[in-house]
């Protein structure tokens, strides 16, 4: 999140796109319904199905799924198109003004620069650049009338997607549109605040990253980010994906968002420093970064002389995200599983193969709470255990309230939580049996060394003889490697080996040992709600990000009613902490609002991205209906794990969209939850939700049984026949939704099958998220 | 001072925490329930579920409701529950609740076949109408009901009973003020005022509630008569206990035959 759940009492519109808070983030309505009843504030759900945030809402715009790229990119358009966007944030604090190569250009489709590489698109991304002076400065025009401006070049974009057009592909009737567009562009206004809040609906995508990207850009040009009761804030799914994500656990990085070295492009450090460090923005600091975390990673064993053990990495050679691994493991690459508080087997997607392949692991080591589906793939409904030679371990594990440590919530807020209870029979807490895991590995090497040792047999480990949690944060924290003392913050962090520091963006939540600011708890009694000595939120406890633009340029904040910043004339006054420069001028930090980009101003157009610097509408990889956008049926960019696996477009054998999600009872993969017996009761089983026209036609009554089919599986469910649920009037067609609940499997106390045997392994084009909440299937008649 | 609380259907999100926390507090054991085609389960309140959320849809003008609404005991002030019990194990606390002592109790489960929420089940196993207690052991303490304080969004307020009042007046008007003309309070003066007030913006049936309740005018019939000669009809229960027993199997059969004949509450869309 860029911003807070506290500060969600702060907005005038809330747009709730590709999630379902009520249900699954049922404390976000707390906070929704105090904006409501303090300021009138309006609730906006989009979503393929009426949920119970729908039924709190008070404008609900049913979306077929996989079109969000579509429905955002109207609503920047109406922006555009009627006025109702921020000019003066825009021209301030945007890339708007700057003019792009004249070679760039968009045509059917594809952005200049495409080539085919084996039926994937690979862009030259040489054209998605700036126009420079002599001295290699931008070019400007802050009149934004120049063609070949970033804002012109954005209107002649996003002109393709008027309500007509939008409404043909996503389903949704053109006045609900106009009346969403209307309604969330209101926050376009200086002094107003609109609040997209966004989950898995939004990424769970072949094109999920441009759906964020889509979401950003309709936020810059409402001026709607960096200010209170604003943001494109990303609820997560679990109290502590947060804190998981900023420690790296992703296959593209290593902790603090750096990216992991690549075996071919990062040979040596000098060679990942000049590649991965820009000219400009905050980042220009990662060398300080990467170091001190070597430092903490191998101690005396990182220094100059060996390139502070960047050795020591792991390199990667390939994507090898989920769906990756598990294809590898289906070729026999992987022998060998820790599967740590993750259940694959439910979770994800094709989840039948993967409990087929993991028959070809050596072993597999399972750490949970309860005994789950992946633990016990050997003996799934059908499977004979006799056949499968992998040994299976399985460790448990403590629950959060039965040991210490940190977590990180949405807002990034890093919380710490002492141990309650004991943790029953044989459970430890993770962190104990990490530790006891390294240190049999390191014996392993002490004694028998095999190759390349050091890594491991150097590495810098001592948290105590039983894991001490306080010692791994302050290590995390950061200390400095000559005195021992701790740090302040990463603004102390050094490139010479002389700092470690385990994640920077951590760096000063665990500061003084005696009174950790992750441990604070004192409620601010005047301010925005921000209760800045209530824990500690990463960055350097910025409870707002890209905060400078609350206020004018000349330091006046847009909303005086709500100030994070305002300068008196001498310096700032502030409620949060600065995300700019505070010792110049307001006019010059105005210049530089975005310091973790090069531009250090917000990018309306930007060349990170595989498929384009602005988003465009692909179908998903299997849908009902050729894309009306352009020829390009699919994001080209995506890469293809199993050709065989997809059904064709408008497929007569598989001819509904399958949409799949959660409910507030049952929690992911149903681990937790389907062994608690009050849960099980309030949802005692596996359902799909379809509409009352679909079940006349496959002739089914409610509650009876359903098979739902797709080019990958089947199974079984009992049928919720609801007007929650309608077809979609979407490029002439009617098209009709099977939604899909996900939370059972064959082990826990309450069992059923898994509807993730069904959902295709196919990603997003940058982050390889599966794709599982748009494919198509098939229903019948079940219980024959 | 009498307690009551506020549920606010316009602010409940149908998460169910009350009816865990219900659960939790009351360490009331989970039922054997199955999807039979609606969110709401248990399909309704019984011994071990004092309390639950009612899932119904509705759809008007093309517009449809999801409506979302506790039920469970409404601690009435004219207690139907409390007029039939013939041996004064119902009675009110100082707080104004509707309690059973169960030292008391013969269970002759007239309480259950007579409550016009049906919001009293009876055990058969103990022969006792357990049913919710208002958390009177939280709330002599100083606690909120469970209910109460498990509620992320507002949903159920907790107060002395003036207040409970003045505060649903307040959402009724700022409901109106935004244009949900029919905000309207229940149980102000239903059955004599209840301890469970609710601010609701449609007809109090589309949240499973009557429109009218009342004590049924033979349960008035029988306190009356025979109230006064408590220590007869004691005796005359004693007799009579296996008869009405059986009778009262009959009204639990016929009262569980309706409810099965109704349609799920939030499926119908198939009918």
């Amino acid at each position: 999140m860029t911003n807070h759940w506290i500060d969600y009492q702060h907005s005038d519109v809330f747009l709730c796109i590709g999630l379902n808070t009520a249900e699954n983030h049922p404390i976000s309505m707390k906070w929704i319904q105090k904006a409501r009843d303090s300021k009138g504030a309006k609730l906006i759900t989009v979503d393929p199905r009426f949920t119970r945030t729908a039924a709190a809402s008070d404008i609900y715009a049913p979306i077929r799924p996989g079109t969000n790229t579509a429905f955002v990119n109207g609503l920047i358009n109406y922006a555009l198109e009627k006025n109702r966007y921020h000019r003066e944030y825009v021209v301030h604090y945007t890339n708007a003004s700057y003019l792009v190569n004249p070679d760039f250009y968009f045509a059917d489709g594809f952005f200049s620069g495409a080539n085919d590489v084996a039926g994937q698109t690979v862009y030259d991304k040489s054209t998605w650049s700036y126009q420079t002076d002599s001295s290699g400065q931008v070019i400007r025009d802050e009149t934004l009338s120049h063609p070949q401006s970033v804002f012109q070049l954005m209107k002649k974009h996003f002109s393709r997607y008027d309500l007509k057009t939008v409404s043909d592909i996503t389903g949704c009737p053109v006045d609900k549109l106009a009346e969403v567009a209307e309604v969330f562009c209101s926050t376009g206004t200086p002094g107003k605040a609109g609040n997209v809040m966004y989950a898995m609906g939004i990424t769970q995508f072949t094109h999920g990253a441009q759906n964020v990207r889509s979401l950003a850009i309709l936020q810059l040009l409402l001026g709607n980010m960096g200010i209170p009761g604003g943001g494109v804030n990303a609820q997560r799914g679990q109290s502590n994906v947060q804190g998981s994500t900023d420690m790296a656990m992703l296959y593209h990085i290593i902790p603090g968002y750096n990216p992991v070295p690549h075996e071919k492009t990062h040979k040596n450090l000098a060679e990942y420093i000049a590649r991965e460090t820009p000219a400009s923005s905050y980042w220009t600091n990662r060398p300080k970064f990467v170091i001190s975390m070597l430092k903490a990673f191998w101690g005396e064993h990182a220094h100059p002389g060996n390139d502070f053990a960047f050795d020591y990495l792991p390199k990667i050679d390939k994507n090898r995200s989920h769906i990756a691994m598990y294809k590898y493991m289906g070729q026999g690459e992987v022998k060998g599983m820790i599967c740590w508080a993750d259940n694959p087997a439910v979770g994800g997607p094709t989840a039948g193969r993967k409990r087929h392949v993991s028959a070809n692991l050596d072993w597999q080591v399972v750490v949970d709470i309860f005994e789950n589906e992946t633990a016990t793939f050997w003996k799934a409904p059908g499977v004979d255990p006799a056949t499968i030679a992998t040994e299976v371990f399985l460790l448990p594990a403590a629950l959060h309230v039965e040991r210490d440590g940190s977590i990180s919530n949405s807002g990034r807020w890093i919380q710490w939580r002492n141990k309650v209870v004991d943790a029953p029979g044989d459970a430890k807490p993770d962190l104990w049996i990490v530790d006891r895991l390294f240190k049999a590995v390191r014996q392993a090497y002490r004694d028998e060394p095999g190759v390349f040792p050091e890594p491991i047999t150097q590495m810098n480990w001592d948290y105590g003889r039983d894991a001490d949690s306080g010692k791994v944060a302050m290590e995390i924290n950061g200390y400095n490697t000559v005195t021992g003392r701790q740090l302040a913050n990463f603004t102390h962090l050094a490139a010479d080996g002389s700092t470690a520091c385990g994640n920077w963006v951590y760096s000063g939540y665990y500061a003084d040992p005696s009174d950790p600011a992750t441990k604070r708890r004192i409620r601010e009694t005047e301010g925005l709600g921000n209760h800045p000595d209530w824990a500690y939120a990463w960055p350097l406890n910025r409870r707002i990000v890209y905060n400078r633009c609350s206020a004018d340029p000349s330091g006046q904040p847009w909303n005086p009613d709500l100030p994070l910043f305002w300068w008196n004339g001498i310096s700032w006054m502030r409620n949060d902490v600065p995300d700019f420069n505070a010792s110049v001028d307001p006019q010059v930090s105005a210049k530089m609002p975005f310091i973790m980009v090069p531009e250090l101003q917000a990018r309306l157009f930007s060349s990170t991205m595989v498929e384009g610097p602005f988003p465009e509408h692909y179908e998903p990889w299997e849908s009902p209906l050729r894309n009306i956008m352009s020829s390009v049926q699919t994001n080209p960019c995506i890469e293809t794990w199993y050709p065989d696996d997809r059904a064709e477009i408008g497929s007569t054998e598989y001819p509904y969209v399958a949409t799949s999600y959660r409910l507030s009872e049952h929690y992911q993969s149903g681990v937790m939850t389907r062994n608690m017996p009050w849960l099980n009761e309030s949802m005692p089983g596996i359902f799909v939700e379809i509409s009352p026209s679909l079940a006349t036609k496959i002739g089914v009554q409610n509650g009876e049984k359903v098979v739902v089919t797709s080019k990958r599986g089947q199974y079984e469910a009992a049928a919720c026949i609801t007007r929650r649920v309608k077809p979609f009037r979407s490029g002439g067609k009617e098209i009709e939704m099977v939604g899909l609940i996900w939370h059972w499997g064959y082990a826990g106390l309450s069992t059923g099958p898994i509807a993730n045997d069904i959902s295709p392994s196919i990603g997003d084009a940058n982050t390889t998220i599966p794709e599982y909440k748009a494919f198509l299937c098939n229903i019948r008649k079940g219980g024959r | 001072m009498h307690k009551a609380m506020l549920i606010d259907p316009s602010k409940c999100i149908g998460c169910r925490a009350c009816q865990v926390a219900c659960k939790q507090w009351n360490q009331l054991p989970a039922e054997e329930t199955s999807f039979t085609g609606s969110y709401e389960n248990p399909p309704a309140i019984s011994a071990v579920t004092w309390t639950k959320i009612m899932f119904r849809e509705c759809e008007e003008n093309d517009r449809l409701q999801w409506f979302f609404c506790k039920q469970g005991c409404m601690h009435c002030s004219d207690a139907a529950c409390m007029t039939v019990c013939p041996s004064g194990a119902i009675y009110h606390t100082d707080e104004g609740t509707v309690k059973v002592d169960t030292t008391r109790c013969i269970g002759c489960n007239y309480c259950a076949a007579s409550c016009p929420f049906q919001a009293v089940s009876f055990d058969r196993r103990t022969n006792l109408p357990p049913k919710c207690t208002f958390c009177h052991d939280r709330v002599v303490n100083g606690l909120k009901p469970a209910c109460a304080t498990a509620c992320p969004t507002g949903a159920i307020s907790y107060g002395d009973r003036p207040d409970i009042i003045r505060l649903g007046y307040q959402r009724v008007d700022k409901l109106k003020s935004e244009g949900r003309n029919n905000a309207q309070i229940y149980g102000l003066d239903e059955v004599g005022g209840t301890g469970m007030v609710y601010v609701l913006t449609s007809s109090p049936e589309l949240y499973g509630l009557p429109l009218d309740p009342h004590v049924p005018f033979t349960a008035r019939l029988w306190g009356a008569l025979f109230k006064p000669l408590r220590a007869l009809v004691l005796i005359a229960i004693g007799f009579g206990l296996l008869a009405n027993r059986s009778q009262s199997r009959e009204m639990q059969k016929s009262l569980q035959a309706a409810r099965e004949k109704e349609p799920p509450m939030d499926g119908e869309g198939t009918k």
